[in-house]
């Protein structure tokens, strides 16, 4: 027996207005899980469940070959966060996780772009590649590859700062990212 | 050894005397396994009924509930109680064959994505790669069930590998760095909570079915009678604090709170100053709008399960531990303290006013006919209150929730959180294979009963003693109810007439049917009913359009409750 209990219709706006639409600071939150097959699929599956949107997600090994890291951005706000990280939690195959303070974490991303350059446009596209410290990894007649390393506010900068050109192609990683100092991550 | 025979070795290890279970195909290895296994094996007619008898079983005993189905269809059949399972916290471990391994993924006969589609609703399930890994498994499946916050856990076998020969050696601990479940309770915030509860002008216990699943009825007791708090428990709690001492009813006992429950209860919450929640979950059938819940309260969340503290009202004391080691620890502390039972004076005149101005009731025919409070009244006194009462999901699951003043815990089982129609019977099959010795009745639906009325065919077969009384108005009540009251009248699909005659149709299960209509000679007959051996269907007539009351519609505070 559902809600509402009541015979009016509801209007899309009304269902708008009562829906959870939350923003907030980005979260990394940094997750150490069995490696065991499925596990991606129970922590997405939970996200999905509670109405989430993962922003980025990288998977990869750690230096223990039965522990995998998996490293998602997602937007929301403190409250909901917490729940998140309790519904964590509670897959067994979760071992740890941390809400990443930004201050406190060293957080890159790497990204491939693929951006058309006809002659005179190439010198233009090295010196910004310059700048922010790429490198051209493939060059053509009518385009470069350019690899960029950094932060996802550095990479969003150069993505705006190439598209001018005519950008074909974009692939990014997500974010990795790492506790500062000496303690574990 | 067979790894099927391995499965048998690991059920008896973990103290399994009872299986339900349908065979086929993918899991012909394991039946295999079940001639020589020295397990009983009860064959149930459709894998729906068996995964809810062994709730039902887990429920009644406290013990983990084991259901068997065969791969495809066998395990979509079981979603229903995998996902009740979930919601209600019951302790099952559900084993499902899988296709060969060579034709996982190519859409196999009876091939379906069995722990892909149960992710959401299992608290852990295991897909075995290897056989050599089954052991495990399946005590690691048993630990996870039973341990926590209970809850179930599927193992899915592929067929072939279910036929390996492995070396079997008994697995004597589970390591599961991942799952640690805190049981103790921090002491720091203990001592906060039992600070809170002295200084409390208007505390409230409400206690959900946590403390049932944690066996801390004698706890909860004790921490109330500590002092004078009221107490009101959950549609899951019911029993987890007596209604009724030597045939009066407890003064502490406001009654079940939420949607159907007392106006005590929840006027008293709506009231109160301190709320200790104790494994209870905040459910919208309880809080109602929650913006308006309990607006003058303070909250102690007691949960073993940490994402439950805070999820729908922010704890002021969270604690984070099993009910039983943290009440046993609340009532030392909050001795310590020696507060004035005075104060609460006031408060208890209050809670007595409501009492004594809303009484549950109803008004009785005047003729012969049956109003279908007075059959759960009827029931209680045909019983000596001692049966263990099962029930589907609708009008008559509120009326016994009302009505059946359940003495103590695991008396009460139904399908509380997901709500699900047919529970009530295969459930009751269940507890009874449990508890030989106790009376098990269901009070069905006239409209859930038939969603496992095959069951009675595995009663009859296994002459397991079940007495069902169906609650007969030849409508979807509770369905009804809210189309009279919230969609003008318009009844749209809910007379479900007057077939099956449950007479009949018990008699063709091998069942004995009966049918009552008249109040006067209710009690006997119902007692007849009992005493008659195997199973026995009752169609009890009752009156045809009658509401739940009182209740909160949905949606609305508790102080709108009506009727």
């Amino acid at each position: 027996m559902g809600e509402p209990a009541t015979k009016e219709p509801l209007s899309l706006e009304e269902l708008q207005a009562s829906g959870n639409l939350r923003t907030g600071r980005k979260h990394v939150l940094s997750i150490l899980v069995e490696n065991k097959s499925g596990v991606l699929t129970r922590i997405a599956g939970l996200f999905a469940r509670r109405g989430f949107n993962i922003d980025t997600l990288t998977v990869g090994p750690t230096d223990d070959e039965r522990i995998s890291r998996v490293t998602l951005t997602v937007d929301g706000a403190l409250h909901p966060i917490d729940q998140v990280t309790k519904q964590l939690h509670k897959l067994i195959n979760v071992l740890k996780i941390r809400d990443l303070e930004p201050a406190d974490t060293v957080s890159r991303e790497l990204a491939l772009f693929k951006i058309s350059a006809d002659g005179p446009q190439r010198g233009e596209l090295m010196q910004i590649t310059e700048i922010f410290r790429g490198k051209v990894v493939d060059v053509t007649k009518r385009s470069i590859i350019v690899e960029v390393t950094g932060t996802t506010e550095k990479i969003e900068a150069f993505e705006s700062m190439v598209r001018p050109f005519g950008l074909i192609e974009m692939m990014r990683t997500g974010e990795i990212a790492i506790a500062r100092g000496r303690g574990e991550t | 050894m067979r790894a099927v025979d391995a499965v048998m070795e690991c059920l008896k290890a973990e103290g399994v005397d009872v299986v339900f279970g349908l065979p086929g195909g993918a899991n012909l290895p394991t039946y295999d396994a079940f001639v020589d296994g020295g397990i009983r094996h009860i064959l149930v007619r459709h894998e729906a009924g068996g995964g809810h008898a062994a709730q039902g079983y887990a429920k009644a005993t406290g013990k983990v509930g084991v259901a068997f189905a065969t791969s495809g269809p066998g395990a979509t059949n079981l979603i229903t109680p995998i996902c009740d399972a979930m919601m209600d916290s019951v302790p099952v471990v559900f084993i499902t064959g899988q296709v060969r391994t060579e034709l996982l993924g190519t859409d196999g006969f009876q091939e379906a994505d069995t722990i892909g589609i149960t992710m959401p609703i299992v608290k852990h399930s295991f897909m075995i790669q290897n056989p050599l890994e089954i052991p495990r498994a399946i005590h690691e499946a048993f630990h996870i069930a039973r341990s926590g916050r209970p809850g179930p856990v599927l193992v899915d076998i592929p067929q072939d590998l279910s036929r390996a020969d492995i070396p079997y050696e008994p697995v004597s601990d589970v390591r599961l760095p991942g799952y640690q479940p805190t049981l103790e309770g921090n002491q720091k915030q203990i001592r906060q909570a039992a600070k809170a509860l002295a200084s409390a002008q208007r505390p409230v216990i409400y206690a959900g079915g946590g403390v049932v699943n944690a066996n801390a009825s004698e706890e909860l007791i004790e921490f109330a009678r500590s002092d004078r708090f009221p107490v009101t428990t959950t549609l899951m709690g019911l029993g987890a604090y007596p209604a009724q001492v030597d045939g009066t009813a407890d003064p502490q006992w406001l009654g079940m709170l939420g949607m159907h429950g007392t106006r005590a209860a929840n006027y008293a919450m709506d009231e109160a100053d301190l709320i200790c929640a104790v494994g209870a979950r905040f459910d919208d059938r309880v809080t109602g709008k929650l913006s308006e819940f309990a607006p003058r309260a303070k909250f102690i969340h007691i949960d073993v399960d940490p994402a439950e503290i805070s999820k729908n009202v922010p704890a002021h004391i969270p604690i984070v531990g099993d009910a039983k080691h943290v009440l046993a620890k609340l009532v030392v502390e909050y001795r310590a303290l020696s507060a004035d039972p005075a104060r609460l004076a006031q408060w208890w005149e209050r809670i007595e006013g409501w009492r004594e101005k809303y009484p549950l009731g109803y008004e009785d025919s005047a003729d012969s006919e049956i109003k279908p409070q007075y059959m759960v009244q009827a029931l209680y006194e045909a019983t000596g209150g001692q049966a263990i009462v099962t029930s589907d999901v609708g009008q008559h699951q509120m009326w016994a929730a009302q009505y059946y003043d359940f003495p103590a815990p695991r008396r009460w089982i139904n399908s509380g959180g997901l709500g699900t129609m047919g529970f009530g019977l295969p459930a009751a099959m269940g507890a009874a294979v449990g508890c030989p010795d106790q009376l098990v009745c269901c009070i069905a639906g006239d409209g859930s009963v038939q969603m496992n009325a095959q069951e009675l065919a595995t009663c009859a077969q296994e002459q397991i003693p079940i007495k069902v009384f169906i609650m007969n108005n030849g409508y979807l009540g509770m369905v009804r109810q809210w189309q009279e009251l919230f969609w003008d009248g318009r009844y749209s699909h809910v007379d479900t007439g007057k077939f099956p005659d449950w007479v009949k149709l018990a008699e063709a299960y091998g069942a004995t049917g009966m049918r009552f209509e008249d109040k006067g000679t209710l009690v006997e007959d119902m007692k007849r009913a009992i005493a008659t051996d195997g199973p026995v269907v009752v169609d009890v007539k009752v009156t045809r359009e009658e509401n739940t009351y009182p209740m909160i519609p949905a949606g609305q505070a508790a102080r709108e409750m009506v009727g």
